[in-house]
């Protein structure tokens, strides 16, 4: 075994070759997972406050809609349309 | 071609692939390592250095294989305006210089003890100095703007500049004096080096192209995120802003 890890004299070239490309590519691939993880853990939070109050307004502007044409609720509800925001 | 760069296509289809491409990386890479390191044999005039080989070519290979789907990538956000090209090509960036930068150092440990010296400004060690500059000045590139699709554009733009290094890489050591072996694997008539060699060779190529895979789609999933995140913020603060 100390044989195997001596590689014929030649330790101090061979084994730093092999720890460095676990590190970068290990690194890498840790790095990335975290990014994805927070990404969609932002997406989520945003979705999370998106939703509801687009709920309430359609909610709200339905029951104001009969006795008024609400010209302000129209402009208001156009950025959070849900089909167009969520996919390009 | 369309049909595929459909972000919501990509997602399904990456879901798909993604458990089956990390569990070949898994495997190949620990075959790769048992066969390089214990399954084949010290080389009769390099010793156990050679075992270096194993890490250092295929990430060789790797820099040039991101590099030129980059390049693809950057060709076909231009000409397309495809948003999944720019998206792929950022998300490549960072996985191609850590390849490059493995290869760049795996090499200088090789010439170390093999060649008597850490480094020399020959043809193929500069040449793929050069490209780990690209990867890293396109890296830079592309987050030094406001707008991302200008940077995009940018990138794309240094990015088909910059596949001139690819094949000066390649043939630096056929038509350039220079310490660097020429190809012993990749050559007309056949690889020149015996199968105990290449096998560990190949599956450790293999599973260095399957941790690529896995992990840019990973980095793209990341990136789409991001798209998404800003389309909300904006929505969220529209919402804010007349609410």
């Amino acid at each position: 075994m100390t044989e195997f890890f001596a590689m014929g004299g030649y330790a101090a070239f061979v084994w730093p070759a092999y720890g460095l490309a676990a590190l970068v590519l290990i690194g890498l691939l840790a790095v990335s997972l975290k990014g994805l993880r927070e990404a969609e853990a932002t997406v989520r939070a945003l979705e999370g406050v998106r939703t509801p109050r687009r709920r309430a307004r359609a909610a709200h502007s339905h029951t104001t809609h009969s006795h008024t044409d609400s010209p302000h609720t129209a402009p208001s509800s156009a950025p959070g349309l849900p089909g167009k925001a969520s996919e390009g | 071609m369309h049909r595929f760069a459909n972000p919501a296509r990509f997602l399904r289809l990456s879901a798909l692939l993604l458990p089956w491409t990390a569990g070949a990386t898994v495997i190949l890479l620990i075959a790769g390592l048992y066969l390089s390191l214990f399954g084949s044999p010290p080389d009769y005039q390099q010793g156990d250095t050679v075992r270096i080989m194993y890490i250092h070519v295929p990430a060789a290979w790797m820099s040039l294989f991101v590099y030129t789907n980059m390049a693809i990538a950057a060709a076909a956000g231009l000409v397309w305006k495809h948003p999944l090209a720019d998206l792929f090509a950022k998300a490549a960036a960072p996985i191609g210089a850590g390849f490059t930068l493995i290869c760049l150092v795996t090499g200088s440990l090789w010439g170390a003890p093999m060649w008597g010296t850490w480094w020399v400004w020959d043809a193929r060690l500069t040449s793929v100095l050069i490209l780990f500059f690209l990867y890293l000045g396109y890296m830079a590139l592309v987050n030094a703007f406001d707008d991302p699709q200008r940077g995009a554009r940018a990138g794309d733009v240094l990015l088909l500049v910059g596949i001139v290094n690819v094949p000066i890489i390649k043939f630096s050591v056929d038509w350039w004096n220079t310490l660097h072996q020429p190809a012993s694997v990749v050559r007309m008539g056949g690889p020149t080096i015996d199968s105990s060699m290449l096998i560990p060779l190949l599956v450790m190529a293999v599973g260095f192209t399957t941790y690529f895979i896995t992990v840019v789609i990973l980095r793209l999933r990341a990136e789409l995120a991001q798209r998404k995140i800003q389309t909300l913020r904006f929505s969220v603060a529209g919402d804010g802003a007349t609410g």
